[in-house]
């Protein structure tokens, strides 16, 4: 059985953990990030970040440097670093955005970060020694509309975002002050900052979320139109789309160099694999359903049930969804291991849960799955 | 409240249409694709041959098209092959379309709701059952998303 959190009735709008995984930052739907301690098997309350002044709407938590990085709705970002006495300490970032901030992302090498905006840009932020501030670049053409997510390429300079004008883009973020110049990969060889790398047609909807592969030769992401899409950066940028049959996903990361696990409106992590150009449905992750098929249920609580409930079969629960989470999942991030080989992976979602996954126990539960 | 002495015409503006930025949805290149040829399908309706009307107008929707009549008249079209259809036939028939013909279905299906013809709606929910027993939310999703209209 997954571990699940939970933190309250409130949605948990966004979660970061820290390196080894005993702290997470998280917002429930409010202008604060509240910081929680693992111990004893349960999440204490920390400490309480109070600095934004509307809604925070990303968190992002850098490993190495142990920095927190959060946006939100007022259009600002804070880094907040740990003092000495234990306090974190925000320093304000001017992105000069006019419309919310929707998301945030440390690069890979932590030198820099990501936040796209509803103000059809994403601003590249990065810390300028000489005048001991944050300085903001923005990348804005060609995007037509918000843009919803972000993910780094592991080489720290390419880009994925995802936008509500149904597109999925490639673009360099490259600051020469931070950083060499990069090599050439599958993506493009001239990388000046700003620059489009590729751009590709989602199908219908707004794309939800977007992921590198780990070697970042292939990108993944979800859209709207309930439909998954991968692209082949090694194989001459194929472009493959998967139109499913369940509900939108809103949340999609790479476990394996082959497999996705996306979740989202259907409360439940589901499992994909990618091989030469397809895209194929494994199954779903969370078994609950099947655990809640009760024994018999006697004639005379049948009757009962239908009386005063009309409830006319009998499953065991009739106000609880067959799944862990008990609404939608809107964020998965890698809990333990990476994204070419993830042991455990986390959900956040409307529920104000927060599940932890352990990959090898959904390999047992699930007769002959192998996430590989 | 006492009526507005004043001009309230000011609201009936459009002003989305002012803004610089607005977004405009690719263009679609309208590459004349007029719908199905209506003397071809009422053909193969009278032969009998139903499945083949249903391949042959779930190939041509007309969703480049800019000029609303042109849609209206494929519509029209679709619905005259769904209602021609028995409900006992239409399982075979669906299992031959492929997922984008199927979603084009559904799309249908629900432009025939919208088009709420009187005799029409208790076939046109059979047809809707059939299809979403294959297709799943998927497309219903779908249905409401893809911003190229039937």
């Amino acid at each position: 059985m997954p571990d699940n959190y939970s933190f309250g009735i409130e949605p948990v709008s966004c979660h970061a953990f820290n390196k080894d995984r005993t702290q997470v930052a998280l917002s429930l739907n409010d202008s604060e990030v509240q910081i929680h301690k693992f111990a004893a098997g349960k999440w204490a309350l920390t400490d309480t970040l109070a600095e934004h002044g509307q809604r925070v709407t990303g968190i992002d938590w850098a490993p190495n440097s142990n920095r927190i990085v959060t946006c939100g709705a007022d259009r600002n970002a804070y880094v907040w670093t740990k003092q000495s006495d234990n306090k974190w300490k925000p320093t304000l970032v001017v992105l000069r955005i006019n419309r919310a901030a929707t998301s945030v992302r440390w690069s890979p090498q932590e030198n820099k970060f990501a936040v796209s905006s509803g103000a059809r840009m994403i601003a590249i932020c990065y810390f300028e020694q000489e005048n001991d501030w944050w300085i903001s670049k923005q990348i804005k053409k060609p995007i037509r509309s918000t843009v919803t997510c972000l993910d780094w390429h592991p080489n720290n300079v390419l880009l994925a975002c995802g936008s509500t004008d149904f597109k999925a883009r490639v673009y360099s973020a490259y600051i020469k002050d931070v950083e060499e110049k990069p090599s050439a990969t599958s993506w493009g060889s001239k990388m000046p900052f700003g620059n489009l790398m590729a751009e590709f047609s989602s199908g219908g909807g707004w794309v939800h979320s977007i992921s590198f592969s780990a070697n970042g030769e292939r990108l993944a992401w979800v859209g709207h139109d309930s439909s998954v899409c991968v692209v082949d950066a090694a194989n001459g940028q194929q472009l493959t789309t998967v139109k499913t049959d369940v509900l939108p996903f809103m949340s999609i990361t790479w476990v394996t160099d082959n497999s996705l696990v996306a979740a989202g409106f259907d409360c439940c992590p589901m499992l994909y694999t990618y091989s030469s150009g397809n895209i194929n449905f494994v199954s779903k992750l969370d078994d609950t359903a099947k655990q809640q098929v009760a024994g018999k249920v006697s004639a005379m609580a049948r009757f009962k049930a239908m009386d005063s409930r009309a409830a006319t079969d009998d499953s065991a629960s009739e106000t609880s969804l067959g799944t862990v989470h008990q609404n939608t999942i809107t964020q998965l991030s890698i809990h333990s291991g990476t994204k070419s080989k993830c042991t455990k992976f986390a959900t956040s979602g409307v529920d104000g849960q927060l599940v932890v996954w352990d990959v090898k126990s959904l390999e047992s539960a699930f007769a002959g799955l192998r996430i590989a | 409240m006492s009526k507005a002495t004043t001009n309230v015409d000011f609201r009936k503006v459009d002003v989305d249409q002012y803004e610089e930025e607005k977004y405009e949805d690719d263009a679609v290149v309208d590459d004349g694709v007029t719908g199905p040829n209506d003397a071809e399908v009422q053909a193969l309706i009278a032969k009998g041959r139903l499945a083949d009307a249903l391949q042959t107008v779930l190939s041509t929707p007309p969703i480049a098209s800019k000029n609303p009549a042109v849609k209206d008249k494929a519509a029209q079209v679709v619905m005259k092959v769904l209602t021609a259809f028995k409900a006992a036939d239409i399982d075979g028939a669906i299992k031959n379309l492929d997922q984008n013909k199927l979603d084009v279905l559904m799309k249908y299906i629900y432009r025939g709701f919208e088009m709420s013809s009187e005799g029409n709606g208790a076939q046109l929910l059979v047809w809707h059952d059939k299809v979403f027993a294959v297709t799943g939310l998927g497309s219903i999703v779908r249905v409401l998303t893809d911003r190229r209209r039937v």
